[in-house]
């Protein structure tokens, strides 16, 4: 292994630009001529518009426009989409409700945008915004996914406000398993809803350029290309080819980065209108409104079991809130990235899943870090624990009774795992956590007062999406491959123009250790480019843990043919035959002679083009390739958590985190650790203190920093974290992907200790000390009473 | 998002002055908290505008007041909304009761719903439920300086 190849903790190439201030982010970024948006938006989570009256607005100082939602069907700009199709039971396609960028006719959620003021300065268009008088005719609210349906009807498509009832797994199998069991384990659960909170707020500037009849759009975007097909496609903005998307630095994103949204659309609409370049930046206030918000699910899930502990089914109804409109990729997430992984790591015969999923009047919901796999690691984790409990059994014995063992392994939910050892991240994950001395730990804490439980979350998850022929017959309306193209300077130094789009991932770092290997050059030769559909041909972009698995397997595809091609050049250099030039470590080689060309050399020579003619090979050094994979992609591992209880305040520590991953071949053990750390960061958030609350008229309780809590250093124990490695046998490197493990497998991994320590079957997250506290006074008068 | 609200204060007015003056618009106008205007539109029901500023939130609400449940004199309903643009709205009323009290005097008390919305509401419940008793201190000061000057 070189000091900067593949397997070493090569230091983040791109952190001194981020933590020295000298990033380029959107906001960072102005334009000739530039002016400013603010949107109203509506105070009402639903209701009619009766009236907009713009007039006094549009003659306050430094206004430029004041523009609706029929201004813009005027100019035939079309509505935002769901780009997932899903079928309901009967064979009906789902009800997809008109998603307009700016509101026409009615508003179904607050923060819903209204009206766009543009003008010289922000605060003219907030003090223009001011004189805008919208008359609403409120109507009933619906926030709750189980009251949604019956409730109100907020689309016309949609009556009852169901979007579909969707099913995945043999019904009439599985309740015939459960027939036959000899124990069945019952919950309910609910997967709170969440507030995605990337450190830089989504933002866009929109120019339109008369001359060339073009736009370019500056967002915030973790995949500008897909933005652009859909702006192009379906909004109608432009052609294609008429519409630049460049998607700088971006400051973190955890989904909430990947869909279109209404801003960006209406600041390039905005931009042709008022003739001048138009940004929009998010307030704080503004993102807690309108990024797409995770989770909001309702689930009733049970588990049959035989006389000797074996899983004999699983089946569960979930009710998904979508909120008020489809958001890009909403329909999938409760779907084909949930039903699909409820086997778990367990050999289940059969599974049957329902999910409903509703329109309600908050905030569109969609993908965040995991997106479908914390649901369903956390009913299947849930569900074990609990049984293993009921059945007297050792929770890790439960489990590997369970295990899948042999592979490659079908589950009846359609994913076929490829690799795998449970029984390794298990054992390793319990030697990490000194599991066998648990029960001494809880006597010593029982004599401080406190109560200590601990929490196993045996987790898989299905990364590296997708294999494009698989999603599109499951409804996808794009293919999930990815693409690169590595370009050869003269002098050997190496641009790769990747699909991907880093938005925190260390791309920057981690892709050129990859080149580094291969070519043998040191990494400061090798750029990164991402993120400008000008520059890189199309991409589907970073979610999904798929930028190694996917994006790094097109890298070694167009590095295999600028290697092959290299030889070619290397073989006219050293007048060798092409076959017996060989390359190793940056030196081509000719075999059985003390015969050599050096990379940048052949590089050279491949521009100067000398040693060849032009019939025989095209000069220069530049390969393109895209990769569609063909499976996804299982990380695995097992999570352990011990918490410390003070059963008089319900204040919960965590004491002990042990995190065993198989993500396959790891790039840079530094930058996944650092992406574990994350993600647990963001699981613990969820199940201790995150929840996205609105009231029941569709008001945001927790609408800021005061009242949605995130998760800080104190909330956070240090991290024990180790590995295990089954290479993926379906991509050229064998990497699965790490950047959603841990928000997939700590929720279930904490709700289990907690109620391990309190001695409680269930208790509701987020379980922050209010919750576990009432929780204690049901099971534990004695501690109540004292 | 709700908001309630109650109390009771003392005023050293007989119960049938404090009546009279809380049906007087004049009084009312100098009592409500940033009150611009406070036009009778009808017999029980006032067009009202008022400034208020809310932690970092300032906003003109536009709205109508109404007073209803009227039981001359010992109390009545009073009730409206108010839109304040960008800032969001505010509406509900406050069921307020007179009765005397050992002094001479009056007991007033109140009983305040309201639901706000839109910025206002995403500034939190401790924010709104300060600055709504905030305001009502405000009222009842002014109020009760009027009760005691007639």
């Amino acid at each position: 292994m070189s000091a900067t190849g593949i397997g070493a903790s090569v230091r983040r190439k791109e952190d001194f630009r981020f933590i020295t201030g000298k990033g380029h982010y959107t906001d960072d970024i102005s334009r000739p001529g530039q002016t400013y948006a603010y949107f109203l938006r509506s105070p009402h989570a639903h209701a009619k518009i009766k009236r907009i009256d713009k007039a006094a607005a549009e003659k306050m100082p430094g206004v430029l426009g004041v523009l609706d939602g029929a201004e813009m069907q005027a100019d035939k700009i079309g509505n935002l989409i769901c780009g997932w199709m899903i079928h309901s039971k009967d064979g009906s396609p789902m009800k997809m409700a008109p998603h307009p960028a700016l509101a026409v006719g009615k508003v179904c959620y607050v923060g819903d945008p209204v009206v766009v003021v543009v003008a010289e300065t922000l605060a003219q268009a907030k003090d223009a915004a001011e004189k805008v008088v919208v008359d609403y005719e409120e109507l009933p609210a619906v926030v709750d996914c189980a009251k949604a349906k019956g409730a109100t009807q907020i689309h016309e498509v949609a009556s009852d406000n169901v979007i579909f009832d969707w099913h995945l797994g043999d019904k009439a199998k599985t309740d015939a398993a459960f027939a036959s069991a000899k124990h069945i384990t019952k919950l309910d659960i609910y997967n709170n809803r969440l507030a995605p909170n990337a450190i830089e707020p989504r933002a866009a500037i929109g120019e339109y350029d008369t001359g060339s009849e073009s736009f370019t759009l500056w967002n915030t975007s973790q995949n500008p290309h897909v933005a652009r097909l859909v702006i192009a496609a379906f909004v109608g903005m432009a052609p294609e080819n008429k519409l630049r998307v460049i998607a700088p630095d971006v400051g973190g994103g955890f989904g909430s980065k990947i869909f279109i949204y209404n801003e960006e659309v209406v600041a390039l609409w905005a931009s042709k209108r008022v003739g001048r370049p138009v940004k929009w930046t998010a307030e704080r206030s503004e993102s807690f409104l309108n990024d797409a918000h995770g989770r909001d699910h309702a689930t009733h899930a049970e588990m049959a079991f035989d006389a000797d502990g074996k899983i004999l089914g699983l089946r569960a109804h979930t009710v998904a809130n979508l909120g008020a409109y489809m958001s890009t990729f909403s329909s999938s997430v409760p779907t084909y990235l949930y039903a699909t992984l409820l086997s778990g790591q367990y050999a289940i015969p059969q599974i049957y899943c329902e999910v409903d999923a509703v329109y309600t009047n908050t905030a569109p919901v969609d993908a965040y870090r995991g997106a479908g796999r914390p649901e369903a690691a956390f009913v299947v984790e849930r569900l074990m624990e609990v049984a293993a409990r009921e059945l007297g059994v050792d929770p890790a014995d439960l489990r590997r009774r369970n295990f899948v063992k042999s592979f490659p392994h079908q589950t009846p939910v359609i994913m076929a795992y490829d690799t795998g050892d449970f029984d390794a991240s298990l054992k390793k994950a319990m030697e990490l956590a000194d599991y066998k001395n648990f029960g001494k730990r809880k006597r010593e804490a029982e004599r401080r007062g406190k109560l200590r439980g601990i929490g196993f979350s045996a987790y898989i998850e299905a990364c590296g999406i997708a294999p494009s022929q698989a999603v599109g017959s499951l409804g996808a309306g794009v293919g999930l491959w990815e693409s690169a193209e590595v370009r050869v300077n003269p002098t050997g130094s190496v641009e790769v123009l990747t699909g991907s789009h880093a938005h925190g991932q260390g791309h920057e770092t981690t892709f050129a250790q990859l080149v580094s290997e291969r070519l043998g050059i040191p990494i400061e030769s090798i750029s990164i480019v991402h993120g400008d559909t000008d520059k890189v041909q199309f991409g589907m972009g970073t979610y999904g843990s798929r930028s190694g698995a996917v994006g790094m397997s097109a890298i070694v595809k167009a590095l295999d043919k600028v290697e092959a091609k290299a030889k070619k050049v290397a073989a006219h250099m050293m007048e060798a035959a092409e076959g017996d030039i060989e390359f190793k470590d940056g030196t081509f080689t000719v075999a059985g002679t003390d015969k050599s060309a050096a990379w940048g050399d052949v590089a050279l020579n491949a521009y100067i083009a000398h040693k060849f003619s032009g019939q025989e090979l095209e000069p220069g050094l530049k390969e393109g390739a895209f990769y569609d994979p063909a499976n996804f992609t299982f990380p695995a591992g097992c999570h352990i958590c011990e918490v410390e209880v003070d059963p008089t305040t319900g204040e919960t520590e965590i004491v002990n985190w042990s995190a065993v991953d198989d993500f396959g071949v790891v790039i840079n053990p530094m930058i996944v650790e650092g992406q574990v750390h994350g993600g647990v960061a963001q699981g613990i958030g969820q199940a201790m203190i995150e929840h996205a609350i609105y009231d029941d008229n569709g008001q945001p309780v927790t609408g800021s920093f005061m009242d949605y809590a995130m998760p800080r250093a104190h909330n956070l124990p240090s991290f024990k974290v180790g590995m295990t490695m089954t290479k993926c046998p379906s991509n050229p490197l064998g990497m699965k992907g790490c950047g959603e493990a841990g928000a997939i497998a700590a929720p279930a991994a904490v709700i289990n200790a907690i109620t391990d320590a309190i001695g409680t079957e269930n208790i509701a997250m987020p379980a922050n000390a209010a919750t576990v506290w009432a929780a204690i006074q049901k099971t534990q008068p004695r501690a109540a009473a004292e | 998002m709700a908001m309630t609200m109650n109390g009771e204060i003392n005023l050293a007015a007989a119960q049938d002055v404090v009546w009279a003056k809380l049906n007087d618009p004049e009084v009312l106008k100098v009592c409500i908290p940033g009150c611009e205007t406070l036009e009778k539109i009808s017999d029980n029901e006032f067009q009202a505008v008022a400034t208020n500023k809310v932690g970092p939130v300032k906003a003109r609400f536009k709205g109508k007041v109404r007073f209803s449940d009227i039981d001359a004199p010992n109390g009545y309903k009073i009730s409206g909304e108010g839109d304040g643009g960008i800032a969001g709205f505010a509406k509900g009323g406050a069921t307020v009761r007179l009765t005397p009290n050992d002094g001479g005097g009056t007991v007033l008390s109140y009983d305040v719903e309201a639901q706000i919305g839109g910025k206002l509401a995403q500034l939190g419940q401790r924010l709104i439920n300060g600055a709504a008793k905030k305001m009502a201190d405000q009222f009842f000061e002014k109020f009760g300086q009027a009760v005691a000057g007639a």
